[in-house]
């Protein structure tokens, strides 16, 4: 490989140039002549039977071209699991494209409506009369299971995982320690809010849904076995994506119904969410209670954990079945040596909006528990909750560490490499944490309060099982990396430009990254789990390898040179002892090879290569977060008057890039652990419907957060060594908040429930008589 | 639906004959009347910001203003914002600045920011970031927008 010229540096990106002038191509900016406008006529109730439906008045209406109800597409099943997700026992409790007999939450679609015009069909819309005959109404994980359906109770599963010899330690332990959390429900909540196109080409008999996102693929995978065609008869497009975070991308009922409303109704179908709807239909997440004990030795080493989880999945299983509770339980033991685990989750449906992924899902909600606990034993035992932690990380030595559950359906896990207490170590360090207790105690004597807490984690990424790239120069010398991954924003085309362009031996600006496009390539991984950096990098840079393997080969013959004495500079090629000597750029060495070409010989034609790259594992990234917070008694209001994130990221392709994910994850999760909650009323009603309601964190709330990007532990599963950058910075936020409050208060176990809302922090003060 | 009113919209220093229906609001008509995309609609109910246009110079929500209000006001958007094909320094800062991720909130931002600066060139930091408050991003954190508006700022003053 050639010097280090541009991986790992803070290149500047190549998305922005149209970002920034206004002409980037959202699907909201996307149109086609004839589209008609789609909207959905939604349940006003959380849990009710539909009696009636009439949509005389909304077809009535001028403008309006079509109106469905679950009724006129009988053949459309629910919207499937993705291929990974299959689980027999889960299916009865997807969620139909337009409901069926039954709503299940406020927003549930029941009508579509399909007009000229989107100000028509969102009129028409309101024309609708359906009659409801409420049903009992269950608004919490909490409450017992009620009837999901004849039959089925909305305890849709009950997951368990465990490991080594629970009940022997508790039995011995010198303190068991008990803890009844909540995590509150958050989402992603993107700027953008969703939005699909269906256009049906009948001159090539091709479907094509522009807006798609994230893991287009596996959605065309998904849609084709739902509508009965080839995955040649339907291509998926991505566009501009305005974020992601886990829950844009996803397949839902809109997607579906766009696409088969364009075939039928022979024109294509715009459908653009408005925030209303976006906050009561797109996924949500986090929403769990946990009833978590840990047993420990009298130094504060834990012998064993334990959690009843109660699971609030909503009204549906959305596409992940029960991924999120099984994340939850598998990394809840997280960076610590922990030699007995139990965990079981009650997966309960209830009637708000259902869940799935929303970034670090599982993780945000396990570190917060984990962390907890450990703080928990640190105020139980009178230790410095420092010194609880070094205590109990696993150590580098212990590495690769494996996690082997009972369960033989449950995963194993084994966590690549990492040196946990050298982060830890280097983030106090950097922290300034020693001093900063001094500081504290300052503060505190002078009536402030104020307080610091940590949140330490694990990540997960780069799951596999496989990724491809094509990577063709063209005869003026321009790259063309094809790849099967998408961008929510994160910087995709870049990062795998500055991996191409560093083994090709190219500018990065020269390089085009097609991503997203299900015709271009056959198969893809899309951006998910923070795979994108690890799957779809590692093939690009297979790919790239071959592309100046081939490129030398020619040039060798070409130059009449060994090949081993080349090397590749700005997309020339050049005796590597005598850079002034003859050259050969390899938009030439493309023309030597094209077909027919005189030199090609027994060459296969053209300057390009298609290689797939196969991890073996999944990389596990960790990070520490490091919180300072100070509280106001009187309003129950929290400033965040510092925050840190230290990451170990294996390496950072772009370092600007990886602090940009880590310091935006980090604002995200302050929002859910101060601000964002999506409540609902005793009916199930969504009181968090409007961005007046639902609170993102504003330049006012961020604080000034402090980054250190470490390398110390590469990832020995792929080439680069790179780990994943997407979750850390959110991953421990909660964690690191409560902590930071329950030090302010002086009470360290105080805070159970996230968010820690200004009137839920009164509470607490108020019951201490403060 | 209602009767449609003629009016001539004036979008960066470009006359656009629009015939709107008194309910649509500005932002939809610059985006799909005058083709002009680069306003976005994250809320449509005036909290994220994404859509904010300078109208007369003032930075407005152009989701919470009807087109039929703004016949004969002066209304720029980011697509205005370069000329001759040379970035504004706003433009050119957020890109060097690694202040946009998603790009989604970012014409919004740098509306906002050219209608601060061109009021007060010389705003305090403390104001800068009250003013930048108004506006919504989800992805960067808000850290490197703030340094980017500041850089232009400087930038422009060399001007």
């Amino acid at each position: 490989m050639p010097e280090g010229k541009v991986l790992g540096k803070p290149v500047t990106r190549l998305e922005d140039q149209p970002l920034v002038t206004g002409r980037g191509r959202y699907v909201g900016d996307i149109n086609f002549p004839h589209q008609l406008h789609m909207r959905i006529a939604r349940s006003v109730h959380a849990h009710a039977e539909i009696r009636s439906i009439d949509t005389s008045r909304a077809r009535a209406l001028p403008g309006v071209f079509a109106v469905w109800t679950s009724d006129d597409i009988p053949e459309v099943g629910p919207v499937d699991f993705r291929a990974d997700r299959a689980s027999e026992v889960l299916k009865p409790y997807r969620q139909p494209v337009l409901a069926r007999g039954r709503v299940r939450y406020v927003g549930d679609p029941i009508v579509a409506i399909f007009a000229e015009d989107a100000y028509v069909a969102e009129d028409a819309a309101e024309l609708v009369d359906i009659d409801y005959s409420q049903l009992r109404i269950i608004v919490s994980a909490d409450e017992d299971p009620g009837e999901f359906e004849p039959g089925r109770t909305t305890e849709a599963a009950f997951l368990t995982h465990t490991f080594g010899d629970v009940d022997g330690a508790f039995t011995k332990a010198h303190k068991v320690i008990e803890l009844d959390l909540h995590t509150g429900r958050h989402s992603g909540v993107p700027l953008e809010t969703r939005g699909a196109i269906g256009r049906y080409d009948a001159a090539t008999d091709i479907l094509e849904l522009h807006g798609a996102a994230k893991v287009l693929h596996r959605n065309r995978d998904t849609l084709v076995n739902m509508l009965g065609c080839n995955p040649d008869q339907l291509h998926v497009h991505e566009s501009h994506v305005g974020g992601g975070f886990g829950i844009r991308g996803e397949l839902y009922p809109e997607d579906v119904l766009v696409l088969v409303a364009a075939k039928r109704l022979g024109r294509p179908v715009k459908w653009i969410e408005d925030r209303y709807e976006h906050l009561m239909c797109a996924n949500q997440g986090r929403e769990q209670h946990h009833l978590a004990r840990v047993a420990v030795d009298k130094d504060g080493r834990i012998l064993a954990m334990e959690d009843e989880i109660f699971h609030d999945q909503g009204g549906y299983v959305r596409t992940h079945g029960y991924n999120v509770a099984n994340r939850t339980m598998c990394m809840l033991t997280g960076l610590y040596d922990v030699p007995a685990f139990r965990a079981v989750t009650h997966y309960r449906l209830t009637n708000k909006t259902p869940c799935a992924t929303y970034r670090a899902p599982g993780r945000f909600e396990s570190t917060f528990v984990r962390e907890r606990l450990v703080d928990a034993i640190a105020a139980e035992l009178g230790l410095d909750p420092v010194e609880i932690r070094r205590r109990n990380l696993i150590r580098p030595e212990q590495m690769p560490y494996k996690l082997e559950f009972d369960e033989a359906n449950v995963e194993n896990l084994e966590f690549d490499s990492g040196d946990y207490p050298l982060l830890f170590e280097k983030a106090l360090d950097m922290f300034g944490w020693n001093a900063l207790q001094e500081e504290l105690k300052r503060r505190r004597a002078a009536g402030e309060m104020i307080g610091a807490g940590m949140g330490l984690f694990l990540e997960e990424g780069g799951r596999g099982p496989s990724d491809g790239a094509r990577i063709a120069v063209d005869s003026r010398g321009g790259v063309e990396v094809v790849t099967g991954g998408a961008s929510l924003g994160q910087g995709f085309e870049t990062a795998m430009a500055q991996i191409c362009a560093e083994a090709l031996g190219v500018d990065y600006r020269k390089i085009r990254v097609i991503h997203g496009q299900t015709d271009r390539i056959p198969y893809g991984i899309g951006a998910h789990a923070t795979r994108a950096t690890v799957l779809t990098g590692g093939a690009v840079h297979v790919t790239a390898l071959a592309v100046r393997a081939k490129a030398l080969d020619m040039a060798s013959e070409l130059l009449q040179l060994p090949a081993d004495s080349l090397e590749i500079v700005d997309g020339t090629v050049r005796q590597r002892s005598k850079p002034r000597g003859p050259t050969i750029t390899l938009g030439d060495i493309a023309k030597r090879l094209a077909p027919g070409s005189k030199v090609l010989g027994g060459r296969q034609p053209g300057l390009w290569a298609e290689e797939f790259f196969n991890p073996k594992d999944t990389v596990f990234p960790y990070g520490v977060h490091l919180a300072v917070v100070k509280v106001d008694p009187g309003t129950g209001g929290v400033t965040v008057e510092r925050f840190m994130v230290a990451y170990d990221v294996g390496r950072a392709v772009n370092p600007a890039m990886v602090e940009g994910q880590l310091v935006g994850g980090c604002l995200q999760g302050l929002g859910g652990a101060l601000y964002e909650e999506f409540i609902y009323d005793d009916q199930g009603q969504p009181l968090a419907a409007t961005l007046a309601d639902y609170l993102l964190p504003t330049l006012g709330e961020a604080p000034d957060i402090e980054v250190l990007i470490t390398e110390d532990a590469p990832s020995p599963l792929n080439p680069l060594g790179v780990k994943s950058a997407g979750e850390g910075g959110i991953n421990g936020v909660g964690a690191a908040i409560a902590g930071a409050i329950g030090d302010a208060i002086g009470r360290p176990g105080a805070i159970r429930r996230m968010p820690v809302t200004p009137q839920r922090l009164r509470d607490i003060l108020r019951a201490d008589g403060r | 639906m209602s009767a449609r009113i003629d009016l001539i919209l004036s979008i960066n220093g470009r006359d656009y004959a629009v015939r709107v229906e008194p309910r649509h609001t500005l932002a939809d008509v610059i985006r799909d009347q005058c083709g002009l995309t680069g306003t976005h609609l994250g809320c449509e109910h005036g909290v994220c910001g994404s859509c904010t246009i300078l109208l007369d110079g003032e930075p407005v929500r152009a989701c919470l203003i009807f087109a039929v209000q703004c016949d004969g006001q002066e209304i720029r958007t980011v697509e205005g914002l370069s000329e001759d094909n040379k970035l504004h320094p706003l433009q050119a800062s957020f890109r060097d600045h690694h202040a946009l991720q998603c790009g989604y909130c970012t014409p919004g931002f740098l509306m906002l920011a050219a209608g601060i600066l061109e009021r007060n060139p010389s705003i305090s930091d403390e104001d800068l970031r009250d003013a930048l408050s108004s506006n919504i991003c989800r992805c960067t954190g808000y850290a490197n927008i703030v340094k980017a508006v500041r850089a232009a700022a400087a930038e422009m003053g060399r001007r």
